[in-house]
């Protein structure tokens, strides 16, 4: 019986807390990043080759209000799918869902740290396609608090519905496929309230709360949906 | 196992579908202003949301295949959602039909209830395509139920943002807060087809059930035979549909 048995339990371990599982996964994936440059540089410059094929495919120099919202939301929207397309890549190519699946760690940690992976991604993008867009084709002067307040709420929701979306895409056999045609009709709420709510700041105008209400609410939602159903997705 | 009742249903819906449709031509009074065109009101008005009581459904017994892992349930949820699909082409086109009638367009852009609609369908529509691409059966329901209960509660905030987004009222509202503007003959006509379109969308999902389930049991005692002859596993195709419970 020497030697088969189990090698000791050892005692007084406790499993390590919620926060600091997220912030390694955290730590992980921005210096995978930082390292390969795999997705926000790709997701930047598409974002400024969109704008000037925006420029030519409108005919128009300047941009403002209605017509200026929807070129940024869209833009914004296509480049968080290129973001979304990759963000589990890694995991399941090089294995890490196995050592994450083996940790004995709550799998909800994964989730909230890709969610704020990308919703880091989408920043970092809209650092440079906000004043791009600005520079190139924006010809009013924008409300910029009340901007960056839709740009957050919105930067949230697509973390948190293209992270859920993300998950569910990459194991099947048409990633690429699956991301845009799953996240592209679930995030048209999202669009309508965000376009919808900085329209009016893209002219010099007012703000209209509901529409960061619906964006909240939207963000809220899919939120809790999306921890209530993200662990069913990692079972194997 | 689904075949349960389908005789009573199957008559019962025979029933009130005659019935509603004779209601609707004969009983119920002719618009003011739309004439014998609104008679299509009584079939496109309930097959929506019927329709759309089908997506919710899927997200419900989506639900319960993640609580339970009774795969009877994953097959309860496609065959929800294939139908509602199926009843939501019919809801596209007969109300592109009334539209042109009635406001002289296939389409309108500025109404929220169809462009609500056509988002709902449209996102449904990937639901098939996301299973088919799951070869492994039992990660293939997983995925679908959890496609189905994110989908089935986006269903409503999908119409409050449409409707915030859009003031404008050319397509009427029959269930509002004050109880619809119909007449009593007209709103007891409505009442029954949309009884009688949900009876028949029960029927219909129940027979593709048993279907599936008959043909199921009949690819198992193939590969039973098969296997006892020579020892050959017949390979299942490859499908969005749940191949076995």
């Amino acid at each position: 019986m020497i030697g088969t048995e189990a090698p000791p339990v050892p005692r007084n371990r406790t499993p390590a807390r919620f926060g600091t599982v997220v912030a390694a996964l955290i730590r992980k994936d921005l210096r995978v990043e930082l390292r390969t440059g795999e997705s926000v540089p790709a997701m930047a410059l598409f974002t400024v080759s969109t704008f000037v094929l925006f420029h030519f495919g409108l005919d128009r120099d300047e941009l403002r209000g209605d017509l200026a919202a929807g070129v940024l939301w869209v833009t914004l929207l296509f480049a968080a799918v290129l973001g979304i397309n990759r963000l589990f890549v890694a995991e399941r190519e090089e294995g890490g869902f196995e050592g994450f699946l083996l940790a004995p760690v709550d799998r909800t940690a994964l989730f909230v740290a890709k969610a704020a992976v990308l919703l880091a991604f989408l920043v970092a993008v809209e650092i440079v396609a906000v004043p791009a867009f600005g520079v190139l084709l924006l010809g009013a002067v924008p409300d910029l608090p009340e901007l960056l307040a839709v740009l957050a709420l919105a930067d949230l929701g697509i973390a948190v519905v293209g992270t859920l979306v993300s998950a569910l895409a990459v194991q099947t056999r048409a990633r690429d496929l699956i991301v845009p045609l799953l996240a592209l009709p679930l995030m048209i709420p999202l669009v309508i309230a965000a376009a919808r709510g900085s329209a009016p700041l893209l002219d010099g105008g007012g703000f209209e709360e509901r529409w960061a209400l619906i964006l909240g609410l939207y963000d809220l939602v899919f939120g809790l949906i999306a921890l209530a159903v993200f662990d069913f997705l990692l079972e194997d | 196992m689904f075949g349960r009742g389908l005789k009573t249903l199957s008559i019962l819906s025979a029933v009130l579908v005659t019935l509603a449709l004779s209601l609707a031509f004969f009983y119920a009074p002719e618009d003011a202003d739309q004439g014998i065109r609104q008679k299509i009101f009584y079939i496109h008005v309930p097959m929506a949301i019927v329709a759309l009581c089908g997506f919710v459904a899927g997200g419900i017994f989506g639900i319960l295949y993640l609580r339970t892992r009774d795969r009877a349930h994953d097959l309860r949820s496609y065959v929800a959602i294939h139908l509602s699909l199926i009843l939501g082409v019919g809801v596209l086109l007969t109300g592109a039909i009334w539209a042109k009638t009635s406001w002289g367009h296939w389409w309108l852009w500025d109404e929220p209830t169809l462009v609500s609609f056509l988002i709902v369908f449209l996102l449904f529509a990937c639901y098939q395509p996301l299973r088919f691409s799951i070869e492994d059966p039992e990660r293939q329901s997983r995925y679908a139920a959890v496609f189905s209960i994110v989908a089935g509660a986006w269903v409503p905030i999908n119409f409050i943002a449409v409707r915030f987004a859009q003031e404008a009222n050319t397509h009427p509202r029959v269930l509002n807060a004050s109880g619809g503007d119909l007449p009593g003959e007209m709103r007891l006509t409505f009442l029954v087809s949309l009884v009688a379109m949900a009876v028949l969308a029960v029927t219909l999902w129940k027979y593709e059930l048993t279907s599936k389930h008959a043909s199921m049991q009949l690819r198992a005692l193939r590969r039973k035979l098969t296997r006892e002859e020579d020892d050959l596993p017949a390979a299942a195709p490859r499908s969005a549909a749940p191949q076995h419970l």
